[in-house]
């Protein structure tokens, strides 16, 4: 007699944590998956679409779902080493199939070759190319990403993607660089000086 | 002689705190702090960076060709608290480009040469006469627009730290000039310690500080008397017309590297620690470089723009050490030959001083507002830092660290690239003063290392700030896309719909009109489906069109006329004219023929 109570008991109170897991499950459902928000937050946003999807976003998704991580050039090494840190997968160096990493760069126009096709601007997916018809592009080198997307389609190539200048108020000490020095004495200094002018 | 002698100096009711750690490197103010302030014969040519101070790049106003006197307006002042450069001295502007910058980097940047024509004679000035007329924004306009920046180290445009600090109790002149060999403060103190006041009145008036505190390190007797001697002045004259109980002191502090960095005068001057990422005006404070504060007064009085500023020029490269009024844009090359330069080999000409000072590659460089110091020293003097030995964990960094972080901790985190415990250890709180790497055994370069995390710190902040930007751009043109899309396609159902209810008012009409049998010929249930009458449409013009060609091609002589179907004049009036042009050519070419 006392097995029919023990299965009675249990039954009753499997349905009892049933019912308030369903419940949770219900009330405190969560929108969409935090996780991607996350990894999102980790690529560099280039939204160059290097990795096979349209965007950061959906690589960012594709991760989640089980995809690869090392399929991002523009975030290179410290990106992937980054996501395995934060999904706890071993990394793995960045997948040539994808493209190698590369000095930062920013698309500019040379103004006089373009012809106002608006197609770069199609192309752009940050919306940093100013131009309308018939009317000379230019890009908002702060806004660009340096996707490289704007290039392909120009019909005259009149894109370059250039290397970002380097700035002294963006300068990182360099602590691996051979000291400069000036070891010609002030005479010949100034006399080379003289000549370069 | 005794400390207790030099500190009798203060009055009874100030009281002095101290900051921890500190270092006493060897002064050697001697040679440079002895003569007056030189004036050095004028450079042939200056070239003046547009920006020599923190802010936004100004506009340039002048064009290459064009002649300039002494104190005319160079670039524009500027968005965003940015200030503008001014001719050093009179003569032409040569070329507008890149020039090599007075920059640890020695990276090149935008600016102006200008060739002197030694006459150095004066544009117009416009002085702010009885500045306590005007209004303080106006006042603050106007120092902007004489382009005043801190002359202490970092170049912060004066006009917009007084402006952002409101509610100050107490206004500091900062006269410590605590590092070694440099002097340039003590010599302005005791030359025209009647213009610092003055200056310093001036910002008073704009901060409604109660007190203005003159902190001037002990081993500065000369200047403490000269300071002295102008406040007695000031006392009888400016603050018996401004009626106020406004404290006006000198303080003598004692003698300790680095007494004169900001938060540490703070807190030596009132006890109170200036918070982590805060600003020393979060306690009521507002700190000024004594330099600034003559700066000031002579824009305001004289209307002089920041033209030049008193340089220390020493080492024992240098022949004759001295201070000089140096005017901005001179190259140090040119400064250097003035003073008989006599460089050994691998000679190294630092700006700034020894503890917190930049090596320069090249002597091409000119001096910018915040030069306050040409240190050219034998290698006996200041020896290069020998090779780099393993730290071993002494502590005598942490001892003397002013602001009380862990540089060897520091160290280890910098060296493994791991910036989060760099943040958790208060990486941005370290003054980059030096002590540490001055009094390491191991001779390591400690603030090379901090500098290059805090850079690449700065450099992830800026790119994560730029992902967040383009992340954003994006998805908003995602949702652009998407909404045009969506609009698109309504559009689409709409004029679909629209022609729906055409057609069907249309079919509705003949019936309205007349109820006998409809006018087109088409059948009934055709008419119904709209694609059904379509199609018949097409297959009836098709059948018109080939009955057309099968005519043309029986008689192609008179197609031209007779072929055509009436109803489309359009046509028969282009097959005519191909018919007019063939005619034309056959004769021509009967013609050419014959």
């Amino acid at each position: 007699m006392s097995w029919i109570i023990g299965i009675i008991a249990l039954s009753v109170l499997a349905l009892v944590a049933g019912l308030i897991l369903g419940f949770a499950a219900i009330r405190f459902r969560v929108e969409g998956d935090p996780i991607v928000e996350q990894i999102d937050q980790i690529l560099p946003q280039t939204q160059c679409g290097q990795c096979g999807y349209p965007g950061c976003r959906p690589y960012a998704q594709a991760i989640a779902d089980g995809d690869e991580l090392n399929k991002c050039p523009p975030g290179g090494q410290a990106t992937i080493d980054r996501l395995a840190d934060l999904l706890g997968r071993e990394a793995k160096p960045l997948d040539a199939a994808h493209g190698a990493e590369d000095v930062k760069k920013v698309a500019v126009i040379r103004e006089d070759e373009c012809i106002g096709c608006t197609k770069c601007i199609q192309a752009c997916p940050v919306d940093a190319i100013m131009g309308a018809t018939r009317q000379m592009h230019t890009v908002i080198a702060d806004e660009c990403t340096g996707c490289d997307l704007c290039v392909e389609p120009c019909p005259v190539d009149c894109i370059d993607m250039l290397p970002l200048p380097s700035k002294p108020e963006r300068w990182t000490w360099n602590l691996e660089q051979i000291p400069v020095q000036n070891i010609t004495d002030a005479a010949t200094a100034q006399q080379s000086q003289g000549g370069e002018r | 002689m005794s400390a207790v002698q030099k500190y009798s100096g203060n009055d009874a009711d100030i009281r002095l705190w101290s900051f921890p750690g500190g270092i006493h490197p060897p002064e050697r103010k001697a040679p440079a702090n002895q003569a007056p302030i030189q004036r050095l014969a004028l450079a042939d040519e200056f070239i003046i960076p547009l920006r020599q101070h923190i802010g936004a790049l100004s506009e340039v106003q002048v064009a290459v060709g064009d002649h300039v006197l002494k104190g005319d307006l160079l670039s524009a002042p500027g968005i965003e608290h940015g200030l503008p450069v001014h001719a050093p001295t009179s003569g032409e502007i040569i070329e507008i480009g890149e020039f090599p910058l007075n920059h640890p980097s020695g990276l090149s940047g935008p600016g102006i040469r200008l060739r002197s024509d030694h006459l150095d004679s004066w544009g117009e000035r416009k002085p702010l006469a009885d500045y306590q007329q005007h209004n303080h924004l106006e006042v603050l306009e106007h120092l902007q627009h004489m382009g005043i920046a801190g002359l202490g180290g970092a170049g912060f445009p004066t006009a917009r730290k007084v402006a952002s600090a409101q509610g100050i109790d107490c206004l500091i002149i900062n006269g410590a000039e605590c590092e070694p060999y440099i002097a340039a403060d003590d010599r302005l103190m005791r030359e025209h310690a009647d213009e610092i006041v003055r200056g310093s009145l001036i910002l008073q008036w704009l901060t409604h500080a109660k007190s203005i505190l003159i902190a001037i390190e002990d081993n500065k007797p000369e200047a403490i008397a000269a300071m002295r001697n102008a406040l007695a002045q000031a006392n009888e004259n400016t603050l018996a017309t401004q009626a106020s109980e406004l404290a006006l002191k000198v303080v003598v502090i004692p003698t300790k590297y680095p007494s004169g960095g900001e938060r540490q005068l703070t807190q030596i001057l009132t006890g109170k620690q200036v918070p982590a990422n805060g600003l020393p005006a979060d306690i009521g404070i507002l700190m000024h470089n004594t330099g600034t504060a003559w700066a000031v007064c002579r824009a305001i009085d004289h209307g002089e723009p920041l033209l030049e500023r008193v340089v220390t020029l020493t080492g024992e490269a240098i022949r004759r050490p001295c201070t000089a009024w140096v005017p901005l844009g001179t190259p140090v090359q040119h400064l250097l030959e003035q003073v008989d330069f006599q460089p050994e080999a691998q000679q190294r000409v630092i700006i700034g001083g020894p503890m917190m000072g930049f090596t320069l590659p090249h002597l091409q460089v000119p001096v910018i507002k915040t030069t306050n110091c040409v240190l050219a020293p034998t290698r006996k003097e200041l020896p290069p830092a020998g090779p780099e030995m393993p730290c071993i964990r002494c502590g005598a960094c942490a001892d003397v660290c002013p602001a009380s972080l862990l540089p060897q901790q520091l160290y280890w985190l910098a060296n493994a690239n791991d910036y989060d415990g760099l943040k958790a250890h208060h990486l941005a709180d370290c003054i980059e003063c030096g002590a540490c790497a001055y009094v390491c055994p191991s001779e390591i370069p400690l603030v090379q290392y901090y500098r290059q995390a805090k850079a690449e710190m700065r450099e992830q902040a800026i790119e994560h700030h730029k992902a967040e930007i383009a992340r954003q751009r994006f998805e908003a043109r995602q949702a652009r896309l998407e909404r045009e899309k969506q609009e698109r396609l309504e559009r689409h159902a709409q004029a679909a719909k629209a022609r729906e209810e055409a057609l069907a008012a249309r079919k509705q009409q003949p019936q309205a009109s007349d109820d006998g049998a409809p006018r087109t010929p088409a059948k009934p249930d055709a008419n119904t489906d709209p694609v059904a009458s379509a199609v018949a449409r097409a297959k009836a013009r098709k059948a018109e069109r080939e009955a057309a060609r099968a005519e043309s091609k029986e008689s192609p002589a008179e197609s031209a006329t007779e072929a055509a179907p009436p109803e489309d004049p359009k046509k028969a009036a282009v097959a005519a004219a191909i018919a007019r042009a063939k005619a034309r050519k056959a004769a021509k070419q009967k013609d050419e023929d014959s």
